[in-house]
């Protein structure tokens, strides 16, 4: 068995796998209907942008001051408030999981504004079994409250800053006031959708070419058929070709269809180069491809290499690349480890290419370690494919 | 009879366990998520780096950022000298929020004019942008506060905040209940359709129907072994959970394992489903993922499914791992008693019926 090979034969291989391709309705659904699914899932069910977070109030002060409070938490455009009559009725429906947070208004509250002390006049619980979203029903509460303060100082006749003093005390010059002017660069309004769609395309091809491939070979040792492939004039190179190209045709027009799919009907703007995405998508599926190739050549079952992609390659793209979950914020251990998932690199040149469009520096890195982890899957599964035949 | 099944079930146990690779395969990936997971899957901004253009000489701004770079988001501040620099900090991700003081900043802040700081944030990463700035406005507020209290006034934005069930929102009391989920999901959907896959495929299924063995008992022989393994996972998740993540296992025990029970048998309706409609292995194998994908995302772990459009969130009724993660959750950390957990448990019930039907069906309809 030599390296070169004849061009006819690598064809002939190529078609024959094609065939198979095409011939098995599954490859065909995991290549173009799954990933517009996803993409629809990724695109509506995965949000973390929270419509009207559900929460509780409870009136416990009858107050003018108090009713006008509340109105102000009816008022936010975040918040989807419920009164209830007790406490106990709202703890009862945090458990149950009904809101994911209440405020209560204590019987002192409008005493307590007007006294200078250091006593709080309110008092926010949330359901810490989901702690983003504890997290943003605390930050909400919380604007509307200070909402509220700023416009009582305001309709008080007190200008926030200089004149009559809209915070109680007996200082002498008026209170600083500083707000915070944030601007979302590439994505103005913030919408988590905009990210995630990039990313979860990464997801996508990582099935595709990972998972896909991960059976091939390991199905022709099962059924004998590599016993008969290596005992004809094929060489090395052919074969592991021959796995390659049909798969990574079908992985880039998938990738295009993913791509339009999120720009034509999702409306997320792709501000990159078509050419750049094509070279990094091919990169990204060479590395996908023979990690893929690779545990299929090592396991030579099916069922173990399943598995093994399942966990080497899906669950790295979705956990470790940063497409939902910051890497920064990972402990150092778990962050090296990072560096060492092609995903990772994919889902920055991604969401760089769909929001920032061209930054060199950041695509020319993704493609240099993209095109490492291709070089290397690839010569490994060529190196184990020469000892199996011994 | 129960001979018959048991042999049946031995038989599948000896598959699973009969090689090391195959050994090492059911408890490997376990141990690994178990490490990886809870410190990854996590949505808490730490470590960022605070980019500052700071065009004001002033005493306030400085002591801002020396507030702001004390904060447990921001390690790294990276201090900036042109708009252009600024630019490119943000382009390149080295910086997740800039913020910039105008020249007037310290002026205004002590004349008691109003001032503004400008923040760029990266909307590459929009909701961790959006808790970086939290964090900068909590600071920011607390600085407000300290000024006012200095001026003998009171502070009203000091509101009492509890966390129930995780004090301080720790993503591991999230992430753990989640992964005894998910792991029974993943394991049972595989074992379960890729054993009857494999049996197509070598042409013993066919064996299998031409022995005394009815159809109930095969599938009886195919659930049993899902069962096993299943639990076994989820058992070394919940005591890691208990025992090393340190979280308080607040509820009932049987409640758990009674409701795991049934949730694995309406995933192995599915399963059985699934690859009673496949005919080799890799077939079986895309038709769970092409399930699995979808009901893990769409099961509240990744993003709350209050969030999801209304018609999603029905359709989303029929994903049986959405109210299962409810179940685990509550009994581990909220301690639900059996009238909660009914709400979600019965749902599971017509899920399981409705799969072992239909899976119980297309069994009987390849023998005739």
């Amino acid at each position: 068995m030599s390296i070169g090979g004849s061009a006819r034969r690598l064809r002939a291989l190529c078609k024959k796998e094609t065939l198979q391709i095409l011939r098995d309705p599954s490859s065909n659904i995991i290549a173009f209907v799954l990933p517009v699914v996803m993409l629809l899932i990724f695109g509506y069910g995965i949000s973390l942008d929270t419509p009207g977070l559900r929460v509780g109030l409870v009136l416990e002060d009858s107050s003018p001051e108090a009713r006008l409070f509340a109105a102000s938490l009816f008022g936010s455009p975040y918040l989807r408030v419920q009164t209830a009559r007790s406490r106990a009725e709202l703890a009862q429906a945090l458990v149950r999981g009904r809101v994911r947070g209440f405020v209560i208004v204590p019987p002192d509250f409008s005493q307590k504004l007007k006294e200078p002390s250091e006593a709080v006049p309110l008092l926010i619980v949330t359901d810490g079994a989901e702690p983003n979203t504890a997290n943003f029903v605390e930050n909400y509460i919380r604007m509307a409250w200070e909402g509220w303060l700023e416009e009582r100082a305001a309709q008080r006749g007190a200008p926030l800053n200089g004149g009559a003093d809209p915070w109680p005390g007996n200082g002498a010059a008026p209170a600083p006031t500083v707000t915070l002017e944030p601007r979302f660069w590439f994505n103005p309004s913030a919408e988590s959708r905009n990210y995630l769609i990039p990313g979860s395309i990464t997801v996508i091809m990582t099935v595709i070419g990972a998972l896909l491939t991960s059976l091939v070979v390991a199905r022709e040792w099962e059924r004998g058929t590599m016993e008969a492939l290596l005992a004809s004039p094929v060489t090395r190179a052919e074969l592991l070709l021959s796995k390659l190209l049909p798969y990574y045709a079908l992985g880039i027009v998938s990738l295009f269809i993913c791509v339009g799919v999120s720009v034509l009907g999702l409306g997320v703007p792709f501000r990159g180069s078509t050419l750049v995405l094509w070279l990094v998508g091919s990169l990204f599926l060479g590395s996908a491809l023979g990690l893929g190739l690779l545990l299929s050549t090592v396991t030579r079952n099916q069922f173990n290499a399943a598995q093994a992609a399942l966990n080497a390659a899906f669950l790295p793209a979705v956990i470790l690349s940063g497409f939902i979950y910051e890497i920064r914020s990972m402990p150092p251990l778990i962050r090296a480890v990072t560096y060492l998932v092609p995903a990772r690199y994919f889902v920055t040149a991604m969401q760089t290419l769909f929001q920032a469009g061209q930054v060199w520096v950041v695509l020319l890195k993704s493609m240099l370690f993209l095109a490492t982890a291709s070089a290397f899957f690839i010569g490994m599964t060529a190196l184990k494919t020469r000892k199996r035949l011994e | 009879m129960p001979h018959r099944i048991a042999t049946l079930i031995i038989k599948e146990l000896q598959t699973l366990l009969r090689d090391r690779q195959g050994r090492m395969l059911l408890i490997v990936p376990v141990l690994l998520q178990l490490a990886v997971f809870p410190f990854a899957a996590t949505l808490e901004v730490k470590n960022n780096t605070l980019a500052v253009l700071n065009e004001d000489a002033g005493a306030e701004s400085f002591e801002l950022i020396q507030r702001l770079s004390q904060a447990r988001a921001f390690t790294r501040l990276v201090t900036l000298r042109s708009q252009a620099e600024l630019r490119r900090v943000i382009d390149e991700q080295e910086a997740l929020l800039a913020l910039r003081f105008a020249a007037d900043f310290s002026r205004n802040v002590t004349a008691g004019r109003p001032a503004a700081i400008q923040a760029v944030l990266d909307g590459r990463r929009s909701n961790s942008a959006q808790i970086a700035l939290g964090y900068a406005q909590q600071t920011l507020q607390g600085y407000l506060d300290d000024r006012r209290a200095a001026q003998g006034r009171v502070s009203t934005s000091k509101i009492l905040v509890r966390h129930w069930f995780n004090p301080n929102l720790d993503y591991v009391r999230h992430i753990i209940p989640c992964l005894v989920a998910i792991i029974t999901t993943v394991s049972t959907l595989i074992v379960s359709s890729l054993s009857v896959a494999r049996e197509k495929e070598q042409g013993t299924f066919d064996q299998l129907l031409v022995s005394p063995l009815t159809p109930g008992m095969i599938m009886v022989g195919k659930t049993v072994p899902a069962l096993l393994v299943a639990m076994f996972q989820a058992t070394i998740i919940l005591s890691a959970g208990v025992f090393v993540y340190g979280i308080p296992f607040q509820g009932s025990l049987l409640l758990l394992y009674g409701s795991m029970a049934f949730y694995i048998l309406a995933l192995v309706g599915f399963g059985l489903f699934i690859s009673s409609i496949c005919s080799t292995q890799q077939q079986a194998f895309l038709g769970v993922f092409s399930f699995m994908m979808p009901a893990v995302l769409l099961s509240g772990f990744p993003s709350p499914v209050e969030n999801m459009p209304a018609w999603l969130q029905c359709l989303d009724w029929f994903n049986p791992l959405r109210h299962f993660i409810v179940i685990v959750k509550g009994v581990f950390i909220k301690d639900i008693g059996p009238s909660i957990l009914w709400q979600s448990l019965w749902p599971l019930l017509v899920i399981a019926l409705l799969t072992l039907t239909a899976a119980d069906w297309m069994f009987r309809r390849r023998l005739e």
